[in-house]
């Protein structure tokens, strides 16, 4: 009768069966939550554990949704990017790569992603954006960024807002194409003075394994000066120009069009290094939330059975008291 | 990056041309007898043994003999870069196979460009347009010649 009373009055109650205090069965019957307070509160009441239940479960859905949205986009993204992968090794193969070169005026382009949630691949690629500029930090030397995404963009403003050159973020809006990012590379090569170029990205290794890399383009200039004073450029004159008045104005497009093919390539590799590691923050959130829910069901569990082992306590002292 | 083989003594029998687009590789460690490049100091063939050259292109028909078959793609410019080693590397933006183009659609767009071309204004306008003329003109003549 007695649980039947407390039920309908929708209250629970936690059992103080460790307290010090000789459980008095009328008085704890009908204990508010404050008395419990007053007391000292040994467990939880149930509503509490209940709601916090709910909220980790809805967590753990929209967690687990997330991995299934970054897993579709990572499919999408991914052989378009292992495609763009031929395009920058005949550079490469040309003029080599040389992220060692001596240059006065460096430009660090940092490609990161608008969206958070992804682990730590942004900050990855800040820090080593950071650590070039150190490196290229000389008496005369100078070195300027360009951010690409909000990521980066809300990290640099911080301590080097005067050395930013450029910010351009929502790189994502419209599906990512050759088009869009020549046209961002013209504005960059324009508006930027630059005797070297370093892209900073994420390369995709694979789902759970993004390497930072710097990709390092030079201007003609310094190609120039490269090939005469000889190393890995030096085999440069010995290839005939074909077209073009001279062979400063090939050079010049031919920086150019590598700039913007070298772009493309990062730009593609950061967005699927960004999709595989949100997959695997997602995922481990929820699996996180789940252990967190396995916790929280034992605790309910416990503090469920407790208060009716209470009540049954109540109810039989009370009547044996009667009894006897 | 596979590394590149390193310059033989003789002259290989074969050429290894690479093809790429910023979306594909359409030809990738390819052995052919001989590429035909529009550069835009005109067509130039590439035979094995070819002096290392850095050509640019222009829009204009890509001709691949191997053995008996000849493949022609129509590229929008780019790069060929032909190394000692007998291996070219052919970068374009768009390469479509010849058959892939509409012919109507190629007059239609050449008298639209050539429209713009005797309307335009200004520098820019200008320029856009020449580059629609002459892009179309050079289907045109991939498709006709």
């Amino acid at each position: 009768m007695a649980m039947a009373a407390l039920r309908r009055e929708g209250r629970r109650f936690a059992a103080p069966l460790i307290s010090n205090n000789p459980i008095n069965p009328f008085r704890s019957s009908f204990a508010p939550a404050e008395e419990q307070a007053l007391l000292g509160v040994r467990s939880i009441s149930t509503q509490i554990v209940r709601n916090r239940m709910r909220s980790v479960k809805n967590i753990q859905k929209i967690t687990k949704a997330m991995k299934m949205v970054a897993a579709s986009k990572l499919r999408a993204i991914q052989t378009r990017a292992e495609n763009s992968r031929g395009l920058w090794q005949p550079f490469t193969a040309l003029l080599g790569d040389t992220p060692s070169v001596d240059v006065k005026k460096n430009v660090i382009v940092t490609i990161t992603s608008d969206k958070g949630l992804c682990g730590g691949i942004n900050s990855t690629s800040v820090k080593i954006s950071r650590g070039l500029r150190k490196l290229n930090s000389g008496p005369d030397q100078e070195s300027k960024y360009v951010i690409l995404g909000e990521k980066a963009k809300a990290q640099l403003v911080r301590d080097s807002k005067k050395h930013i050159e450029l910010i351009i973020t929502e790189l994502q809006k419209n599906p990512l194409n050759y088009t869009q990012v020549s046209v961002l590379a013209d504005d960059i090569l324009k508006n930027v003075e630059y005797d070297a170029l370093r892209i900073v990205f994420n390369k995709f290794q694979s789902v759970v394994s993004f390497l930072p890399t710097t990709a390092t383009v030079l201007s003609p200039e310094v190609v120039e000066r490269e090939a005469e004073s000889g190393g890995k450029l030096g085999e440069l004159d010995s290839y005939e120009i074909e077209g073009g008045e001279t062979k400063s104005e090939v050079l010049q497009n031919l920086t150019e069009f590598q700039f913007s093919c070298v772009m493309f390539n990062a730009v593609l590799e950061n967005a699927c290094s960004e999709q595989g590691a949100r997959m695997s923050a997602m995922d481990s959130s929820s699996r996180n939330a789940g252990d967190m829910l396995d916790r929280l069901t034992l605790a309910y569990n416990r503090t469920r059975q407790a208060s009716i082992t209470t009540e049954l306590i109540e109810i039989i002292s009370g009547a044996s008291a009667l009894q006897g | 990056m596979t590394p590149r083989p390193p310059t033989p003594s003789t002259i290989p029998s074969k050429l290894t041309v690479n093809l790429v687009l910023p979306y594909d590789s359409l030809l990738s460690a390819k052995e052919v007898d001989m590429v035909i490049v529009p550069a835009t100091t005109g067509q130039m063939g590439v035979l094995p043994g070819h002096v290392a050259t850095i050509a640019e292109l222009k829009p204009g028909v890509l001709t691949v003999h191997e053995g008996n078959e000849v493949k022609k793609y129509f590229l929008s410019s780019g790069f060929a870069f032909i190394h000692a080693n007998s291996v070219a590397d052919i970068m374009a933006v768009e390469a479509t196979p010849l058959d892939q183009i509409d012919s109507s659609l190629v007059q239609k767009g050449l008298t639209e460009f050539t429209q713009k071309l005797n309307a335009a204004s200004t520098d820019v306008e200008k320029a856009e347009a020449q580059i629609g003329v002459d892009v179309h003109s050079a289907l045109n003549a991939a498709l006709t010649g």
